[in-house]
């Protein structure tokens, strides 16, 4: 249910849809659809496997201006295949965020906004999805040269696979009490390591690692949002006026191996030493 | 080159470990914060170059990565060899090159892993080749074995060029078939019959060259215990690559040319019309 009508609730992001969240983002008026539903671009490798595909293969991505600077900005449907990325929503973000480093380039200015809700590679796809992950890495890395690119997780479905890679390239990383962030999905893990080392129906457990709040605590985003629309659009410019960071988070290499180097790893970690662990000495 | 290495039915996770020792024989191992972690800097041809290896370490400190998996220190440590690299031929004309050799049966699965951040981990790696090859560095990665999701992402993914040695043992995926057959809730059985007919879900190399990800296949006369001729013809191979590379395509626009990646293209052509300015 949405909180719209009720002035004492702030109204959610959370339970917008990916094409009403970026609306919601963009400046009034400004947004401008590239691929929409109407291309009826789907996913050629679903249908053969008896899954009905979606219109816009569950990616939505608009041009248009935040604070009057221009943009591009994707949001993915983690509604539809668990945000899954496949071969043409990944080619959607890619492809965007390719020609965003062309307009800078041309001297035009555009950033990037993605909002991220995905387990990452859509397995039906494998193989395509895990290519189209690697060029988003790519353009990033290039983009964010020029650029902030905003990577904003605030959940339902949270950030995972090879798209929290994606997340931890960005010039900057917001995340909502709601998101979580990881590399690898709590039954991926329980697979392969067994259900000592993680167990995947823990759902408290699996939040203090993961959940927004604990990768806050440890610094490894940069802002932790109320799921308020006008706190987290607040939070978007805020983000593009600060320009390039001195130093991108995965560039942070000597501080990260020495602390890493550093853990014992005879017993097992909970949140509160992972806590510990990543507070002590020098800041990510 | 003169292969002093002697082989005996390489078992699949030592093959980036042999191809790793054969390919750097005359070059110098450099040192790294990791054991798993291997660095040789030499020369192929006429070109300077640093090779890397993600290896086996049975004494790694985080348990979880102990079987070659790319982990918290690995990708750290890839980042760190990467980007010396990066530093080192800063004010250069020409750029050392960098060659992946990949052999890495998975991300490293575990609790202090994702506690600690292994996303960011790689990402960090991913961030340093990335740099290089947008820098100029030549940037190859040689399949030797596994080339599985996250590792592969961290370590061989962002090349210039991907080679692939013709062997059974090479494979990608973006999981592996126990965890993959879990989380879409079918049988093993019923994903080998789907790639069969899907390409991009199958694991053999000729299913993924189809995608147009790599370069060229190597043919091997001996893929368990290669000689002397199977080496020097890699080396001959990556030399090759390294002397007609072109130092000012730092894009990865040429693996959109796969013969099943039309909507790759098909994408990028209608994004192009819609974008406007």
């Amino acid at each position: 249910m949405t909180n719209m009508n009720d002035q004492k609730i702030a109204p959610s992001f959370i339970e917008l849809n990916a094409r009403k969240r970026i609306f919601e983002l963009l400046d009034n008026e400004s947004m401008k659809e590239l691929l929409s539903p109407f291309e009826r671009l789907t996913s050629p490798w679903l249908e053969k496997q008896g899954i009905v595909p979606q219109f816009d293969d569950g990616v939505v991505v608009a041009k248009g201006e935040i604070d009057n600077k221009p943009v591009i900005i994707a949001a993915i449907d983690g509604s539809f295949q668990g945000g899954s990325m496949g071969e043409v929503g990944g080619a959607k973000i890619a492809g965007s965020l390719e020609l965003a480093i062309e307009d800078n380039r041309r001297g035009i200015p555009t950033a990037a906004v993605l909002l991220l809700e995905t387990g990452g590679v859509r397995l039906q796809e494998a193989n395509l999805g895990l290519a189209a992950i690697a060029e988003i890495h790519s353009a990033i890395v290039e983009l964010r040269r020029y650029q902030p690119v905003i990577a904003l997780v605030t959940g339902p479905v949270g950030c995972f696979g090879g798209m929290s890679i994606t997340a931890a390239l960005c010039s900057y990383l917001l995340i909502t009490r709601e998101g979580r962030l990881g590399l690898n999905g709590p039954q991926v893990i329980e697979q392969e390591a067994g259900i000592r080392e993680y167990d995947s129906r823990d759902r408290p457990f699996i939040w203090s690692i993961t959940g927004g709040q604990q990768r806050h605590a440890i610094g490894m985003v940069d802002s932790f949002l109320d799921d308020d629309i006008s706190f987290i659009k607040h939070s978007v410019i805020e983000h593009l006026a600060l320009g390039i960071p001195q130093e991108f988070r995965s560039d942070a290499i000597d501080s990260s191996l020495s602390r890493l180097l550093s853990v014992d790893t005879t017993a097992q970690l909970d949140a509160d030493i992972t806590r510990k662990i990543m507070t002590q000495g020098v800041p990510l | 080159m003169s292969a002093t290495i002697t082989t005996q039915n390489l078992a699949a996770t030592l093959k980036g470990q042999f191809w790793f020792d054969a390919l750097t024989i005359d070059m110098v191992e450099s040192a790294s914060p990791v054991a798993s972690v291997r660095i040789a800097d030499g020369k192929l041809g006429d070109n300077l170059c640093r090779f890397i290896v993600v290896q086996p370490d049975a004494n790694n400190l985080y348990p979880r990565a102990r079987n070659g998996e790319v982990g918290l220190l690995e990708g750290w440590s890839i980042a760190k060899a990467v980007n010396q690299i990066i530093l080192e031929s800063k004010d250069e004309p020409v750029k050392k090159a960098i060659i992946a050799i990949v052999d890495v049966p998975s991300q490293a699965y575990g609790r202090r892993e994702e506690a600690l951040g292994i996303h960011q981990a790689l990402a960090a790696s991913v961030s340093a080749y990335a740099n290089a090859r947008l820098n100029g560095h030549p940037v190859l990665a040689l399949l030797t074995g596994k080339a599985m999701s996250g590792a592969f992402l961290a370590h061989g993914y962002q090349a210039n060029q991907i080679f692939a040695l013709d062997d059974p043992a090479v494979q990608v995926h973006a999981m592996g078939k126990a965890a993959a057959a879990r989380i879409t809730l079918r049988t093993e059985e019923q994903l080998d019959q789907l790639a069969s007919d899907i390409p991009p879900m199958a694991y053999d190399l000729q299913s993924y060259t189809s995608l147009g990800m790599v370069e060229k296949v190597i043919k091997l006369k001996f893929t368990d215990t290669p000689d002397t001729e199977d080496i020097d013809n890699v080396s001959k191979v990556l030399t090759d690559a390294l002397t007609n590379i072109d130092p000012n395509d730092t894009s990865l626009s040429k693996r959109f040319n796969g013969i099943n990646r039309a909507a790759s293209r098909s994408v990028r052509k209608l994004l192009k019309e819609q974008w406007g300015n």
